[in-house]
């Protein structure tokens, strides 16, 4: 099967300081896939996302985005490639300064040079797409957590992506309106075919809308593999973290000294 | 040793806020060149509301601290020129002042304060909430985006500002010559004009183009280097209000010498 890739990363190594983040990873996303990293909190994998939208630079390894190299692409070169890819943050990131409508729009503002009249009627279509529309003229303070997330994914599918980066779309939401993100998630891929590229730890939405899984531990790929395949893994730490078991190579204490040390120091 | 390593630590520290400061001063210099070349220049609009904000509505806060620094100066010095009988030089005494020193560097002082501060503590929550790499993923460049309008508006602002400083200044004077020491106005305006000359005024604008650089250039870089939640926005707002005094009083130090030496 000659599938053709999204995003490559080639042995990427990032230290931040004396603590390794990220130790020699390796990835394939495909296009047109719904990919989805997971692992526990402080794995490395939002750093890991932050690789493949260019805003860090490994310090070894390199990054392939859409068949480029970008670790040390020239920036109006790496502009070009941004405009083809999105970003959903996990507090929304949306500027609290202009309304919903101006959010979505500012994109479509800066880079196109549409009039005005068809730059609404695409803010129009795209705020409809996660169900706010006729919400333009509100500003962000004004929205829950949940329609934060979902103006947040208008803004960044405003350019038409070919890939849509998601980090931690369902964190802190009630079980529907996580539901309704993951629903939207899959909309977005099958209808638009747009690759996706999911970090979570919320296992019930990975199971929902993976079509592969790469399980990242301790800075590296544990396992990849479909939904099944890690359904059924027989690797203890990927075992652990789908049952959410306290007990199990991944250790929830991280102190390196002796508790009855510490305590009668 | 350990003053030492102190001492060491903050030396290279600070050699290094300075190297970024510079870098950032650059970039947005380049922005500024290449930008409207590439047709990146920054929208007009932004500029225009980030001057509306730095100057029309610093403008009430400025006149008063001008005509109150003018009457303080009058005041002061009559005192001390009414021993030699000479009170009719208090006008050349405010103008020449303020021109020279009070009216940049107050206005300085108190833009500072008013803008710089919201300068940091603008990015600096931007930072935080993540909507400073939101702009870098949608391929905004947020020192094309955010820095260069707040730069370019108090460049243009705080001369005209200071000019407005010193107007309400020797305004000041003017009401305390007038009123309390009973000169003649004609008199007052001639002896004002008779000794400050356009070096004068010209070398305040020149203190007060360092003094706008100075406070966006600080302003905008702790905003965009804040870490740490709502306890790094206070922070770093704090610290670029001490840095940009004590920028402004060292500046002014060094531009005063540079001209009295020059001889200008």
């Amino acid at each position: 099967m000659g599938k053709e890739i999204a995003i490559k990363a080639e042995g990427i190594i990032k230290a931040f300081g004396a603590r390794t983040v990220l130790n020699g990873i390796n990835l394939e996303i495909y296009k047109g896939e719904t990919f989805v990293i997971m692992g526990g909190s402080g794995c490395g994998k939002s750093t890991l996302l932050r690789h493949m939208i260019g805003s860090i630079k490994p310090d070894s390894g390199k990054v392939y985005l859409l068949g480029q190299d970008i670790t040390g692409l020239p920036e109006d070169d790496m502009d070009k490639i941004k405009k083809r890819i999105g970003m959903s943050f996990q507090g929304s990131a949306l500027f609290d300064s202009m309304t919903v409508g101006e959010n979505v729009s500012l994109p479509l503002r800066e880079h196109t040079k549409l009039e005005d009249s068809i730059i609404n009627i695409m803010v129009k279509m795209k705020l409809e797409l996660v169900g706010l529309r006729g919400f333009d003229d509100l500003m962000p303070s004004e929205l829950s957590g949940g329609m934060k997330k979902r103006v947040g994914l208008a803004r960044a599918i405003a350019m038409d992506p070919e890939i849509i980066f998601y980090d931690e779309p369902t964190a802190g939401l009630d079980p529907i309106v996580a539901g309704v993100i993951d629903k939207l998630i899959l909309d977005l891929s099958q209808k638009l075919n747009i690759t996706s590229v999911v970090v979570t730890h919320d296992m019930g939405s990975v199971f929902r809308i993976a079509d592969r899984i790469a399980m990242l531990y301790e800075g590296r790929v544990v396992e990849v593999g479909t939904k099944e395949e890690i359904k059924q893994s027989k690797d203890e730490i990927v075992r652990q973290f789908i049952s959410g078991n306290p007990d199990g190579p991944i250790k929830f204490f991280q102190q390196k000294d002796n508790y009855l040390d510490q305590l009668t120091k | 040793m350990n003053i030492i390593e102190t001492t060491g630590k903050a030396v290279i520290g600070t050699y290094k806020h300075v190297v970024n400061v510079l870098h950032l001063l650059f970039q947005t210099l380049s922005w500024i060149a290449i930008g409207p070349l590439k047709g990146k220049f920054p929208k007009r609009q932004s500029i225009f509301e980030q001057m509306v904000f730095a100057g029309v509505k610093s403008l009430v806060i400025v006149c008063f601290v001008g005509l109150f620094t003018g009457i303080v100066i009058a005041m002061q010095s009559a005192y001390q020129l009414a021993q030699l009988g000479a009170t009719i030089y208090v006008a050349a005494m405010v103008s020449v002042s303020i021109a020279r020193e009070l009216g940049p560097v107050l206005t300085a002082l108190v833009v500072a304060g008013r803008v710089g501060a919201a300068i940091t503590a603008e990015l600096a929550s931007m930072k935080v909430s993540e909507q400073i790499e939101a702009l870098d993923t949608l391929a905004l460049n947020p020192i094309r985006f955010l820095v260069v309008p707040r730069f370019l508006a108090l460049l243009i602002m705080l001369p005209c500002l200071t000019l407005l400083a010193d107007i309400m200044g020797v305004a000041g004077g003017f009401l305390v010559g007038i009123y309390n020491l009973g000169l003649n106005p004609h008199r007052y305006m001639d002896v004002s004009f008779e000794f400050m000359v356009w070096k004068d005024v010209w070398t305040g604008i020149v203190k007060s183009v360092v003094f706008a650089i100075t406070i966006s250039m600080v302003g905008c870089y702790m905003g965009l280097n804040t870490r740490g939640g709502a306890e790094g926005v206070g922070k770093s707002t704090t610290v670029s209000v001490v840095t940009s005094f004590i920028l402004i009083i060292l500046f002014d130090c060094v531009l005063t010498g540079v001209f009295y030496f020059a001889n200008m």
